[in-house]
């Protein structure tokens, strides 16, 4: 593993975000101006110079400005881990680019989950289902907002 | 006519031309194999050398097949695994790695492969599974495995069947995914009590060059206690939690989800350390079998030309005997 650079005095001009999935790296020593994370205490931006944070995520749109272009991926949760050094590291399970999703397919699966959601039983059932609601709900709103 | 007789009667015969015994051309003509016995048998008869021919050749095909099946699977396997390779260094990068930590209750997870044939990479990773537990072998200390594959699984039962915790083998059945091995890591983290976690795997270096490594996750707990009494954790509080009631229940997933991303990574690296070194048992079997067949063609060779240089012996003393 390359070693990490070690905490400058000032504040770099740039951010280096990593992206990974358990299958890829989609963003790897990446210089950006600024990441937008859903955490799930809500969206938080990440600007260079950012207080070292350990956030978890929640399902919800990933926003990458660099310069002029903005890339939004839609992740299924995970981890961001933002270090002093100006470098975040963004772990998810699945990140798809916004454009990659079906919209029908996203109502279809939100009223199926929300189905299950006012059918379910038991705890577990329960729970499964909320997490289908709310996964779909949060396409839904990546795709609409 | 005389070879023509022995041919059709499909017999051979080896030439006793070192024996002590003055080759008598009627008597060795028509020598069974037992007489030869009786004799003392200086070479082989041919059928023998013949069949054993066949069997090294069919060896050496299904040998050489083998390398071409583990070479396709190793392709398959391999950039899926140099992919999964980002996923566990932002841990890393976090909390570091610390396979030195002091902990009471250790869990050694040992990842090996169902299938044999692979060289010695299983036993590799037994032995040093073995040698942690030593290491972590204290007055109070305790340390438990989990086997992953049959390999391992038919080595440990042996001498530490009471310290197994867990066995789960046919890890391979269905193509290997993130999915399957979160879900094995939930059952492991559940069913296992653990203040440290060590994966034991194969890392792929490359085709012929697998390094053993231990990967070492801790619980929150001991993260906990790590960062206050300061070293390489110590920079731990100084990062704000974002989410989560506290910051025990992040920690706790955040062990978690590393557990099972740290899994994935071994789990992927042992199966292609398992595909490159069956490639190169395969291969050297056959090339093994082949020298073994180069041997065995000289020997035929020899004991081919021998018995008809025999027969021609026979045939001209016999008639010169006539002659003269």
């Amino acid at each position: 593993m390359t070693p990490r650079p070690p905490t400058p005095s000032t504040i770099p001009s740039k951010l280096t975000v990593n992206l990974v999935l358990p299958y890829d790296s989609l963003l790897s020593a990446k210089e950006v101006d600024m990441v937008i994370v859903p955490a799930t205490t809500g969206q938080m931006g990440v600007l260079p110079g950012h207080v070292a944070t350990i956030a978890e995520l929640k399902p919800g749109v990933l926003t990458v400005h660099e310069g002029n272009e903005v890339k939004k991926y839609f992740l299924s949760s995970g981890f961001a881990f933002i270090h002093a050094n100006s470098v975040a590291d963004i772990m998810a399970v699945e990140a798809t680019p916004l454009d990659q999703i079906d919209s029908s397919l996203v109502q279809k699966g939100l009223t199926e989950f929300t189905q299950k959601l006012n059918a379910a039983s038991t705890d577990v059932e329960k729970a499964e289902a909320q997490i289908g609601v709310d996964v779909h709900s949060a396409l839904n709103a990546a795709l609409t907002g | 006519m005389a070879m023509a007789a022995l041919r059709r009667e499909g017999r051979r015969f080896a030439a006793p031309l070192i024996s002590n015994n003055p080759i008598n051309p009627f008597r060795s003509s028509f020598a069974p194999a037992e007489e030869q016995a009786l004799l003392g048998v200086r070479s082989i008869s041919t059928q023998i050398v013949r069949n054993r021919m066949r069997s090294v050749k069919n060896i050496q095909k299904i040998t050489k097949a083998m390398k071409m099946v583990a070479a396709s699977k190793l392709r398959a396997i391999q950039t899926r695994a140099e992919n999964s390779r980002g996923l566990w260094q932002p841990f890393t990068a976090l909390l570091g790695d610390t396979p030195s930590v002091d902990v009471k209750k250790n869990v050694i997870v040992t990842i090996t492969s169902d299938k044999g044939l692979c060289g010695g990479i299983n036993s590799t990773s037994v032995k040093i599974s073995r040698g942690l537990r030593k290491l972590n072998s204290g007055p109070d200390q305790e340390s438990k495995y989990v086997i992953l594959g049959e390999k391992a699984k038919a080595q440990l039962v042996r001498d530490s069947k009471k310290h197994i915790e867990l066995i789960i083998t046919e890890l391979q059945k269905n193509p290997l995914n993130y999915t399957q091995v979160s879900v094995l890591a939930d059952d492991i983290l559940k069913n296992v009590e653990y203040d440290a976690l060590r994966i034991v795997f194969n890392k792929f270096q490359s085709v012929v060059s697998f390094l053993p490594t231990t990967a070492t996750v801790l619980s929150p707990e001991v993260v906990e206690r790590e960062a206050e009494s300061g070293g390489k954790l110590g920079e731990l509080d100084s990062y704000e939690i974002e989410g989560g009631e506290t910051k025990s229940e992040v920690l706790q997933n955040l062990t978690e989800f590393q557990f099972s991303c740290v899994m994935f990574n071994a789990v992927l690296e042992n199966a292609c350390s398992e595909q490159g070194a069956r490639m190169s048992a395969m291969d050297s079997s056959s090339r093994n079998a082949g020298d073994m067949l180069d041997r065995l063609t000289l020997a035929y060779n020899r004991t081919r030309q021998a018995s008809i240089t025999t027969e021609l012996i026979e045939i001209i003393s016999g008639a010169s005997a006539l002659q003269g």
